[in-house]
C-alpha cells in the first residue's frame, strides 16, 4: 500500500478530489470492462488523504462536513462511478464513528487510526433471509468475556478484500428482537471471509459487491455503545441518500458534459443552424439543475438537523431524505436517456469521446440500491401520521 | 390510558413477547416493533384519544416505551385542553 507520507491538507480538498478524478477517469472503462476494483483511485484516495477527511480535526483528521464529502463525491461520479461509491461507501460507514464514537473510547481510537493510515471501511448489513431489509437482522453476535464473535452469511459487502475494516450489523444478542441490531466494528486481521456470490452485474461493475459469509472474533469492546437503529436513523439514513445522490448527480453532470460538447461541436461545423439535439439539451440542463437543487437542499437539511438528535430521528427528516434519493435516482435516468438522444450513435457506441453506455449502466443501479419501491412505501407509511410540510422556507 | 396502549401495542405493534407483560420503561423497539409497526400503534393512539400527533413529537423518542408513549400523550391532551 503506497500511502504518501506527505499530508497534502494545505490543498483545498477540491484539488485533491480533481487530482484523484483525473486518475480514475483513465481506468474507468477498464474498471468497468473488467468488474475489478478500482484500485489506482482507492490508492489515489489514500495518497490525497481523502479516506480521513471527515474526521475531526482532534483526531487528526479534517472535519470535513457532509456538504464538502458530497462535492467529492460530485468531482470523482464524474470521473469513474464505481470509484466514487466506494468513495461514498466508505464516508457511509465514517459517519457512524465520527457520529456515534464517544471521545474515550475503542471507537474514537479507530476514528484517529482511520485518519492516521487511510483504512478504507467496508459495511455489511445485508444477510440472506431478511430480503433487503437492513433494519433486521438474522445472525447474533456473541459475547464471551471480553471477546465477541459473529458468523453472517453476508449477500453483499461492497470491496470486502480490499477493505481495512468492516462495519457489520447483527442482532445485539441471542435472544434479541431481528429489529433490535448492534454495530461492530472488525479490522481485516479479526475476520475470514469464504465468498459465495460474484458480482458480473449490468453496471457499478466496480464496487465489487460480492456476497461472504463473514466469521470474526475480537474484543467486544468493538460492538458500538449505540443500537443500530439510532446509528441507522441519525447518520446512515442521510449520509447514505445524500453521498449517493452525489456520486448519482455526477454521473448525469457528466453526461450532460459530453452531450454539451457534442452539440457545441456540432454548431461549430455548420454555423447559423442551430444543432437538432440542443432543445434536449437544454430540457438535459433543466433537470440537472434539479437534481443539484435537491440534493442541496437535502445537505441544508442535514446540516441544520445535525446537531439534534431527536430532528435526525423524526419523521419528517426521513421523508425528506427519502424524497432526495428518489428523486435524483430517478431523475438521472432521465438526463442521460435525453443526452443519449443528442450524441445519438456517437453516444451508443463504445470508445467515443460521446460514450454514454457506462453512464447509463451504472446510473441504473441507483434506483435498486435499496430498492426505490420499499422507500416509497416506507415514506407512504409514515405519511399516515406525518403531514407533508407545504411550507416554502420550513419551521 | 396504559391499559388502552397496551391494548394497542398487543393489537396492531406486531411484537413478538404479549404487550402486557412489558414493563413500563421497557424499550419498544428493541421489544421488536419495527417502523412499520410503531405507525401503526400511532394511528390506534390518535383514533383512541381522538388526538393528533404534532410533527415534533413524531420521533423515536415519543414511542421509545410504553412510559414515553403515555408523557407523548398526556402532553397533547393537556395542550388540546389549553386551547
Amino acid at each position: 500500500m503506497s500511502v504518501v507520507a506527505f499530508a497534502p491538507q494545505a490543498l483545498s480538498l477540491c484539488v485533491r478530489a480533481q487530482r484523484v478524478a483525473a486518475i480514475a477517469a483513465r481506468h474507468a472503462d477498464d474498471v468497468d470492462q473488467a468488474g475489478r476494483f478500482p484500485s489506482e483511485a482507492v490508492e489515489a484516495m489514500k495518497a490525497e488523504r481523502l479516506l480521513g477527511i471527515q474526521v475531526p480535526a482532534s483526531h487528526g483528521g479534517e472535519a470535513a462536513s457532509l456538504t464538502e464529502i458530497a462535492e467529492i463525491c460530485v468531482i470523482l461520479g464524474q470521473a469513474c462511478a464505481a470509484s466514487a461509491m466506494v468513495f461514498a461507501m466508505h464516508h457511509i460507514k465514517a459517519s457512524s464513528l465520527v457520529e456515534h464514537s464517544d471521545d474515550t473510547g475503542w471507537h474514537s481510537a479507530f476514528m484517529r487510526d482511520v485518519a492516521k493510515h487511510q483504512y478504507l471501511i467496508a459495511s455489511a448489513t445485508t444477510e440472506g433471509g431478511i430480503g433487503g431489509n437492513l433494519r433486521n437482522s438474522i445472525c447474533a453476535i456473541e459475547v464471551d468475556g471480553q471477546i465477541c464473535r459473529l458468523e453472517k452469511n453476508a449477500t453483499v459487502i461492497s470491496y470486502a478484500t480490499q477493505a481495512d475494516a468492516i462495519l457489520i450489523t447483527s442482532r445485539a444478542h441471542a435472544d434479541a428482537a431481528p429489529s433490535d441490531q448492534v454495530m461492530t466494528a472488525f479490522l481485516k486481521h479479526q475476520y475470514t471471509l469464504e465468498k459465495t456470490t460474484d458480482w458480473d452485474t449490468l453496471g457499478m461493475r466496480g464496487t465489487c459487491s460480492e456476497g461472504f459469509v463473514f466469521r470474526g472474533q475480537a474484543p467486544a469492546e468493538q460492538i458500538f455503545p449505540k443500537p443500530f437503529a439510532e446509528i441507522a436513523a441519525q447518520s446512515m439514513l442521510a449520509t447514505s441518500h445524500l453521498l449517493w445522490s452525489g456520486v448519482w448527480y455526477g454521473i448525469a453532470a457528466d453526461a450532460v458534459a459530453r452531450a454539451q460538447s457534442f452539440v457545441r461541436a456540432a454548431a461549430r461545423k455548420s454555423a447559423g443552424v442551430i444543432p437538432p439535439g440542443a432543445s434536449h439539451l437544454a430540457e438535459a440542463v433543466n433537470l440537472l439543475q434539479l437534481v443539484k437543487s435537491n440534493l442541496l437542499t437535502g445537505l441544508k437539511t442535514y446540516d441544520e438537523a445535525r446537531a439534534n438528535p431527536d430532528k435526525l430521528s423524526s419523521m419528517s427528516f426521513a421523508i425528506a431524505m427519502n424524497n432526495v434519493k428518489i428523486a435524483s435516482s430517478e431523475t438521472i435516468l432521465e438526463i442521460i436517456n435525453r443526452a443519449l438522444l443528442i450524441c445519438g450513435i456517437m453516444g451508443y457506441k463504445n470508445g467515443t469521446p460521446y460514450s454514454l453506455g457506462r453512464h447509463l449502466r451504472d446510473a441504473h443501479s441507483a434506483r435498486l440500491m435499496i430498492s426505490n419501491d420499499r422507500i416509497l412505501g416506507n415514506t407512504a407509511t409514515m405519511l399516515l401520521v406525518q403531514k407533508p410540510d407545504l411550507s416554502l422556507l420550513g419551521g | 390510558m396504559n391499559e388502552t396502549i397496551r391494548d394497542i401495542l398487543a393489537k396492531v405493534g406486531n411484537l413478538p413477547v404479549p404487550a402486557a407483560d412489558l414493563a413500563q420503561d421497557a424499550d419498544l423497539y428493541a421489544a421488536g416493533l419495527s417502523s412499520f409497526a410503531s405507525v401503526q400503534v400511532m394511528l390506534g393512539i390518535e383514533e383512541a384519544f381522538d388526538i393528533e400527533f404534532p410533527d415534533n413529537l413524531l420521533n423515536r423518542k415519543s414511542f421509545a416505551s410504553i412510559a414515553a408513549i403515555e408523557v407523548t400523550v398526556s402532553q397533547i391532551l393537556k395542550a388540546q385542553e389549553a386551547a
